[in-house]
C-alpha cells in the first residue's frame, strides 16, 4: 500500500523496469520463504516481519554511516543493506533457535501456528510506542536524487539498481547451494535429514545458516523496498510478505528458481494491473487469482514435481 | 459441554440442545439487568463461539488448513448488512426479527457459496498449499468488497441496526454447536475423522475424501456468514479491514487453543479468547504481546491445546 509510483505514464520501457524491480524485491523475499521450507518443510509467517526489521535497522545506521561516507551515494546503499543483512541474519538465528528448533520434531502444524505466533509478537512489539512505535516514518535517502531518462521514460536509479543486485545476489546463491560443501550439506538436509545426519550433516547448523541466508535475503529486499516506498511502519512487511509467500507457492515452494520465477511473474502481473485503468485496484486480487488458478492447474506450483505419496 | 459431547447426535443432544435454547432465553429476558459492557462482551463471545465452532470442522475435524475464515464471514457481514439496510427500515418493528433471521441465513447461503468456491480447489490441494488458497481467496473477498461501490467500498456500511444480541448471537452459537457435533457423529460424519486421520486409507474403504472436504467447507463457511451478519448488527458499521488476514488468525488461534477436533474446548477457548483482551484492556499496551506470546508458550508447551488430547486431534 506504501509504495508509490512518481511516474504515472504507462511507458512501455519504464513499466517493463518497474515491474522488474518490484519482481525482483519479491524474488528476494520469496528465496527466503523457498528455502525455510526446502529445509524444515513449513512456512515461516515471521519472514515478512524480519524484512521490517531489516528495513529499521538500515533506517537506524543509515544516518550514522552517512557521517562517514558522506551523502547519498551507492557506497551508502550497500553499506546500509550489508549492516542490515548481518542483523537480520542473526534475529532470523535467534528465531530458529528460540522458537522452531525445540518443535522440530513436532507435527507441521504447530510449527506453522508458532510461526504466526512470532510474527504477531515481532509486529506489536514493534507497535509499541517505546520500540518504533506505529506511526510511519520517513525512510533516510540513500541514494542521490534524480532519475535518469532513456529512450523518453523516466527510470528511477533504484529500480534500474534493484534487477542487478538480485541478479548478483542469484548467482551468489547458486554457486553457494550447488558448488560449496554448505550448499550440498543445505540440499542434503532438505532431501532427508535423517539421512544427512547419517553422513555426518550438523541438522543444527544447517538448518540456523539456512534461516541466516533466508532473513539476509529478506533484508536486502526489506531496504530496496523501503527506498522505493514513501516511508516505513511495523506493519510494512505484511503485504509484500504475503505476495512474495504466494510466489514462492506458484513457483513450487521449495523450488529456489521457482520463487524467482513467481516473484518475477506476480511483480510484473501487478505493475501491469496497476497500470490498466480500473484495474490497478484490484492488483492484489489479479495476483492471488492466478495464485489460485496455477495450483488448480499445477497442484505442486509451476516447477515443483508432483509427490505420489507411498503407501 | 462435557455432556454434549459425548451424547452428541442423539436424543441426548437434543434435549441439551433445548436446555441450552431456553437458557439462553431465560438470560436474555434478564438481559437487561446485566451491565452493558458485560453483555457486550458476552455477545461477542457467542458470536466467536459460532467462528470458531465451524472452523473446527473444516481445520480440526477433517484436517483441512484453512486460513479463510476471515473472508467466508465478510460475504455474511456485507449479504446481511446490506439486506437488512435496504429493506429494515421500512418494515414494521414486529416484522424486523423475521427479517433479521433471513439476513442472516441469505449471509450464510452466500458465504456457504464462497466456501463451495474454495472447497473445489481442495480436491487437488494439500496441506500448505491449501491452506495458501484460502488465504487468496480470503483476501480476494475482500478486495472485491472493498472496490464495490454498492458495499461501501473502502470505507464499508455504517448505520446497521443494532439487532444482535445475548439471544440472537447464542442460540446461533446453540445451533451450530449441535450441528457440527451432529454432523461429525453420525454414520455419515465419520467420513469427516477418517480424512483427517488418513485421506489414501480413507478412500481405499470407499470413503470420497473429496465429498467430506468440500461439504465441510461448505458448512464450515455457511456459519461463518451467519457469524458474519451478526457481527454486522453487533458492530453496526463494518468495513473490508475488519475481515482481512489477521481475522482468520484469531480463530485459527481459539481452535487451536481449544484443541483441534475438540469442540468442547474450542467453546471454552473462544469465550476465554473473547474474555481476555477484555481483562487486559488495562494494559492496552501490552495487550496484543502478551496474546501473541500465549500462542508461542502454548505451542511450546501444549501443542494440542488446553483441551485437547492428542495433537492430530479428532479423536472422540
Amino acid at each position: 500500500m506504501l509504495s508509490f509510483d512518481p511516474f504515472e505514464l504507462n511507458h512501455p520501457v519504464q513499466q517493463f523496469i518497474n515491474g522488474l524491480a518490484l519482481g525482483s524485491i519479491y524474488a528476494l523475499i520469496a528465496l527466503g520463504y523457498t528455502m525455510v521450507y526446502g529445509v524444515l518443510r513449513f512456512i515461516n509467517f515471521a519472514h515478512a516481519d524480519v524484512l521490517m526489521l531489516g528495513a529499521y535497522a538500515a533506517a537506524f545506521v543509515a544516518p550514522v554511516l552517512a557521517g562517514f561516507l558522506g551523502g547519498p551515494s551507492l557506497l551508502l546503499l550497500f553499506a546500509t543493506v550489508l549492516v542490515a543483512a548481518v542483523v537480520c541474519a542473526g534475529i532470523g538465528m535467534l528465531i530458529e533457535a528460540l522458537a522452531y528448533r525445540p518443535l522440530r520434531a513436532r507435527p507441521k502444524l504447530t510449527v506453522l501456528i508458532t510461526a504466526i505466533g512470532v510474527s504477531l509478537f515481532i509486529e506489536f512489539t514493534a507497535q509499541h510506542p517505546a520500540v518504533f512505535g506505529a506511526k510511519t516514518r520517513p525512510f533516510p535517502q540513500l541514494l542521490p536524487a534524480g532519475n535518469l531518462e532513456f529512450a523518453g521514460a523516466t527510470l528511477s536509479r533504484v529500480d534500474l539498481l534493484i534487477p542487478v543486485v538480485t541478479v548478483l545476489l542469484l548467482a551468489g546463491l547458486w554457486v553457494l547451494v550447488q558448488r560449496t560443501r554448505m550448499g550440498m550439506a543445505m540440499r542434503a538436509v532438505s532431501f532427508n535429514q535423517n539421512a544427512a545426519s547419517l553422513m555426518g550433516v550438523n541438522n543444527n547448523r544447517i538448518i540456523s545458516f539456512t534461516f541466516g541466508l533466508g532473513s539476509a535475503l529478506a533484508a536486502v529486499a526489506g531496504v530496496l523496498y523501503s527506498v522505493r516506498s514513501s516511508g516505513i511502519d511495523p506493519l510494512m512487511g505484511i503485504r509484500p510478505g504475503l505476495i512474495a509467500f504466494s510466489a514462492a507457492v506458484v513457483g513450487g515452494i521449495g523450488d529456489l528458481g521457482g520463487a524467482v520465477l513467481g516473484g518475477l511473474l506476480l511483480g510484473m502481473l501487478e505493475t501491469y494491473a496497476g497500470g490498466v485503468e480500473g484495474l490497478s485496484n484490484y492488483r492484489d486480487a489479479i495476483s492471488f487469482g492466478m495464485l489460485v488458478v496455477i495450483l488448480l492447474f499445477r497442484p505442486a506450483g509451476l516447477l515443483g514435481r508432483a509427490q505420489v505419496e507411498k503407501v | 459441554m462435557e455432556k454434549l459431547m459425548n451424547n452428541g447426535g442423539s436424543n441426548g443432544a437434543k434435549r441439551w440442545l433445548l436446555l441450552g435454547l431456553v437458557l439462553v432465553a431465560v438470560v436474555s429476558a434478564f438481559s437487561g439487568m446485566i451491565n452493558r459492557y458485560y453483555l457486550g462482551v458476552l455477545v461477542e463471545a457467542g458470536v466467536n463461539v459460532t467462528l470458531a465452532v465451524s472452523l473446527n470442522l473444516i481445520n480440526g475435524y477433517t484436517g483441512q488448513f484453512s486460513l479463510g475464515h476471515g473472508g467466508f464471514m465478510a460475504v455474511g457481514a456485507y449479504l446481511a448488512a446490506k439486506l437488512t439496510l435496504l429493506f429494515g427500515p421500512a418494515l414494521p418493528p414486529a416484522l424486523q426479527p423475521v427479517l433479521f433471521a433471513g439476513a442472516l441465513l441469505c449471509g450464510g447461503m452466500g458465504a456457504a457459496l464462497a466456501g463451495l468456491l474454495v472447497g473445489v480447489p481442495s480436491l487437488r490441494l494439500r496441506g500448505d498449499y491449501l491452506a495458501v488458497v484460502t488465504l487468496a481467496f480470503g483476501e480476494i473477498i475482500r478486495v472485491v468488497f472493498q472496490n464495490s461501490p454498492a458495499f461501501g467500498a473502502a470505507t464499508g456500511l455504517s448505520g446497521i441496526a443494532p439487532w444482535t444480541n445475548f439471544f440472537w448471537s447464542w442460540s446461533v452459537a446453540l445451533v451450530t454447536v449441535y450441528v457440527v457435533l451432529a454432523l461429525v457423529h453420525s454414520t455419515y460424519g465419520r467420513g469427516f475423522l477418517a480424512v483427517n486421520d488418513d485421506e489414501i486409507a480413507a478412500s481405499a474403504m470407499g470413503i470420497n475424501p473429496v465429498r467430506y472436504k468440500v461439504t465441510a467447507f461448505v458448512v464450515g463457511a455457511f456459519f461463518a456468514g451467519v457469524a458474519g451478519g451478526l457481527f454486522a448488527h453487533l458492530k453496526r458499521a463494518i468495513n473490508p479491514e475488519g475481515f482481512n488476514f489477521m481475522r482468520s488468525i484469531d480463530v485459527v488461534v481459539m481452535v487451536i487453543l481449544g484443541g483441534m477436533g475438540n469442540t468442547a474446548g474450542v467453546v471454552v477457548a473462544a469465550v476465554l479468547l473473547t474474555l481476555l483482551p477484555e481483562l487486559l484492556r488495562g494494559f492496552s499496551e501490552y495487550r496484543m504481546i502478551v496474546y501473541s506470546l500465549l500462542i508461542i508458550t502454548l505451542m511450546l508447551l501444549r501443542p494440542q491445546g488446553l483441551f485437547g488430547r492428542s495433537s492430530k486431534g479428532g479423536r472422540l
